[in-house]
């Protein structure tokens, strides 16, 4: 298993390099920074000194050629905007993303599996029709559109809850709710689909033989059986949003690390850029990693130990 | 019923119908039966004579809807059983009666070790805590033959073997020591060497607890193995009951005795000259090994798929292959039609090396030697006529036929396999296993091929079908001068059509003798074992003694 774990380090690293690459060049795509942080009456001359000091006069296989060997030194290059550390910055904000991140699809898979599983163990009944239509109704609904009607409904006019940023726990309930709504919908599909499937399942009919509770036989045996798509599934919506829920973030003011790599984006802030994306992509590998071991932990036959 | 005496199980006039959005259909119709404490009662039917739907009645495992119990009842002890509760119910399976089932891999969670869902039927009726539960689970499958059971209780069902598995599924029901054991089709899907060992733990079981059996099967010979009493069934009716010597002996319904006569008759038949046309096929030292690179040389701890096979198929001629599973008969199969690559040695067709052949050759040899496959259900496309499945190699070899005359080919093909003209515009579905697998042979025909390989072509049909595509194989042969190669895992069934037999067991040719020869004066132990491998009926064993051969094959713990 470790092994397993090794080699997909390795695998990852090689797909990182190659991120590392794309980021950098697309990044130097998105324009001149000295126009956006000189005065716009500045000379000529003043540009290419800002240019000069930041080291982006130089052909770019140059200055990539340096990135690297900066990076290998661990040092990811200042942030142009904030005058940090480019990985500070990222650092700082990732953890707001990724608290985010966990209550959201924390609430998403318990509520749809609780959902799922009780609409699949009577189809076509009353429970079945509710949690269907509401689960559709989540995955169908734009999290933009829901954001902004609900601070429009609960902080504009009932004064519930605060429009936008940080500090009380308040602050949380909007964002959580507006992230949460998508995967437990579609998650909640999922679940119902599949377990759909297994329930007919000869091993199912062996339970009942058996004489094993209804409500275990569910969430047992079925539910066991079930849950390698919902962890398929399950995994991508967090990659979404862990990679920063952008729209989200920007719509509510949350410091996370999705406001601020759209922010280094328009900003041209290049340095950091690269670390936010850096962070995320990291992230996203080490929640692959997690998802693989949780498969072989839900399902003997899948070993990691050869192939 | 016999006398004033209240049978342990009685089912009482059931009728049991099944709704859809296409209408309703009566799966059984006026089904009554009875089993008393310690007799085995046989329910014999084939697919679709609803043998399965009372028993899935009796344990409550008839979802309604769709299902619906529209006469009858279940009397256990004398109790009515029809409608209980879901706690009622809970409570009821597996301490009073027990089931197991057909596919014993499918029947296991395959998340869960084997000791978890043996213990969780302790632990779910609350006879005793997880401790008591695994150790008594551990005593259980001791008691059904699984070698080293303190390890193995920890295992997942995917790391035993069918008859383990099945051994396993007998001791889930057994454990709480319940009076009736309910055994839907318990060995079809097992290997004929298993089959007789897990027949006997039944029985094994039966004389200790004194257990009563309600056995449903499809198999003649099973039936007659284990049954005291048998009832026949037949599209949801009852045609025929009474003890089971007498309905082997004296079968009175129509329907029993067609069912009888699909049975192997044993007597000698006379051994066949040896062939002496001209060899189509020569197979010269045939080996696979899997996993294995192009070019390399295996290492020797390397087990081969097929190792070393060599034949002569002679124009007209049937070779059976005759094997247990993962015997590599169907890798055989496969590397003569080229469907997959060969490690090494030699197929020569009319003396031309197969494996050396181009892409036009291939072609051109592919005409000439057709496969018929074990699923008539997956290997056809569902949403192609009957006629496009059946004209199709003549897209694909133009010179075969103007496309003028494909309707009346198509219609002579299916006159030809026992079809009528008219089918040629219906789909797959709407046809029955038998005749699936007749359009097979017709597709295979359509190419006018010199050699058809039939890999376990009849196994998934009814025994009673299984002869008549056998007859119709054998018929074309005479009449088209067909050579087959016929992979089965069912020796038996060559018998009458085959005129060598090939024994192979994990690789290896074991035996290879003309068809006779090897029924009547098998060389080998194994070939043996697989022409005696046929349970014995009942009366024919002395009552209360151990068959000698069953009881050497269970002693071989392992199966």
């Amino acid at each position: 298993m470790l092994s397993y774990v090794a080699r997909r380090g390795l695998q990852s690293l090689i797909a990182l390099m190659g991120l590392l690459v794309l980021v950098f060049f697309l990044a130097r795509l998105t324009g001149d920074p000295a126009y956006l942080y000189l005065p716009l009456d500045s000379t000529e001359a003043q540009r290419a000194a800002f240019n000069q000091l930041h080291g982006f006069d130089d052909p770019l296989i140059v200055q990539f050629l340096r990135y690297l060997g900066d990076i290998l030194r661990l040092d990811f290059g200042m942030s142009l905007s904030r005058n940090l550390p480019a990985m500070q910055v990222a650092l700082e904000a990732f953890p707001r993303t990724l608290q985010l991140a966990v209550v959201a699809m924390t609430l998403a898979l318990s509520l749809s599996i609780v959902v799922g599983v009780l609409a699949a163990a009577r189809p076509g009944g009353a429970f079945d029709r509710l949690g269907t239509t509401a689960s559709l109704a989540g995955a169908s609904a734009p999290d933009f559109w829901v954001a902004i009607v609900a601070i429009l409904v609960f902080s504009v006019n009932l004064g519930l809850l605060p429009t936008s940023g940080t500090g009380s726990p308040l602050h949380w309930i909007m964002p959580i709710a507006v992230l949460t709504l998508r995967p437990f919908g579609l998650l909640t599909q999922v679940v119902r689909g599949t377990m759909l499937g297994v329930l007919t399942s000869p091993y199912v009919k062996t339970a009942r033989a058996k004489g094993i509770a209804r409500r275990k036989i569910l969430f047992v045996h079925a539910l066991r059986n079930a849950m390698l798509p919902v962890v398929t599934v399950a995994g991508d919506l967090a990659a979404g949003l862990v990679n920063g829920a952008v729209v989200v973030e920007s719509i509510f003011g949350w410091p996370g690390i999705g406001k601020l790599m759209i922010d280094a984006i328009i900003r041209r802030d290049f340095a950091l850029i690269q670390a936010t994306v850096l962070v995320t992509a990291v992230a996203i590998f080490v929640l692959n990693i997690v998802i693989d071991l949780i498969y072989a932990a839900l399902d003997p036959r899948i070993s990691h130990q050869a192939g | 019923m016999t006398g004033a005496r209240t049978p342990l199980v009685a089912v009482e006039n059931l009728t049991v119908d099944f709704h859809s959005g296409a209408g309703s259909f009566r799966a059984v119709e006026g089904v009554s039966f009875h089993v008393d404490p310690g007799e085995t009662l046989v329910i014999l039917g084939e697919s679709g004579s609803g043998k399965s739907v009372s028993s899935s009645a009796i344990m409550g495992l008839i979802d309604m809807p769709p299902g619906e119990i529209v006469t009858g009842r279940i009397l256990y002890e004398g109790r009515d059983i029809t409608h209980l509760t879901e706690a009622e119910r809970a409570a009821f399976n597996g301490s009073k009666i027990a089931m197991i089932f057909q596919d014993p891999l499918s029947h296991l969670n395959p998340v869960f070790t084997i000791g978890w869902q043996l213990a969780e039927v302790y632990t779910a009726h609350g006879k005793c805590d997880r401790a008591e539960a695994r150790r008594r689970s551990v005593e259980v499958l001791r008691r059904v033959g699984i070698p080293d059971p303190e390890t193995r209780i920890d295992w997942y069902p995917h790391q035993f073997s069918g008859g383990q598995r099945q051994r396993i599924m007998i001791g889930m029901a057994i454990a709480l020591d319940p009076k009736v054991l309910i055994a839907d089709e318990p060995t079809t899907a097992l290997d004929v060497s298993v089959q007789g060992q897990v027949l006997e733990l039944m029985r094994k079981l039966q004389r200790e607890d004194g257990l009563a059996i309600i056995m449903i099967t499809h198999d003649l010979e099973v039936a007659a193995s284990m049954a005291d009493r048998i009832v026949v069934m037949n599209q949801g009716n009852i045609v025929e009951r009474g003890e089971a010597r007498q309905v082997f002996a004296r079968p009175r319904h129509a329907y029993t005795r067609r069912l009888m006569s699909a049975l192997p008759d044993h007597d000698a038949k006379a051994e066949r000259p040896e062939s002496t046309a001209e060899p189509i096929l020569e197979v010269r030292r045939l080996t696979k090994y899997y996993g294995l690179p192009a070019g390399a040389e295996p290492r020797p701890a390397m087990k081969p798929a097929v190792g070393d096979v060599s034949f002569t198929l002679r124009k007209g001629q049937t070779i059976g292959i005759v094997g247990e599973s993962g015997s590599g008969k169907s890798t055989i199969a496969r590397m003569l039609l080229r469907l997959t690559p060969t490690t090494s040695g030699e197929v020569l067709f009319h003396g031309e090396d197969v494996l050396a052949m181009d892409r036009r050759r291939l072609l051109a040899y592919r005409r000439r030697a057709q496969m018929v496959f074990q699923d008539p259900y997956s290997s056809m496309n569902p949403r192609m006529s009957v006629f496009r499945i059946i004209s199709e190699p003549w897209i694909i070899h133009p010179d075969i036929l103007p496309k003028a005359k494909w309707r009346d080919r198509v219609a002579e093909l299916l006159g030809l396999v026992g079809l009528r003209p008219e089918h040629a515009d219906r789909h797959p579905h709407q046809f029955s296993g038998g005749q699936r697998q007749r359009i097979a042979i017709a597709r295979a025909l359509a190419c006018d091929p010199e050699l058809i390989v039939c890999d376990e072509a009849v196994s998934a049909l009814d025994v009673s079908i299984q002869m008549q595509v056998i007859e119709l194989l054998a018929d074309l042969r005479e009449r088209l001068g067909l050579s087959y190669i016929f992979i089965t895992h069912d020796l038996p069934i060559v018998r009458d059509f085959a005129d060598r037999v090939l024994v192979m067991k994990s690789g290896r040719l074991v035996e290879e003798q003309e068809t006779e020869a090897l029924f009547r004066r098998p060389r080998e132990d194994y070939t043996r074992m697989l022409v005696n491998a046929a349970p014995k009926p009942k009366w024919e064993v002395e009552p209360g003694a151990a068959r000698p051969a069953e009881r050497a094959a269970t002693e071989r713990v392992g199966g």
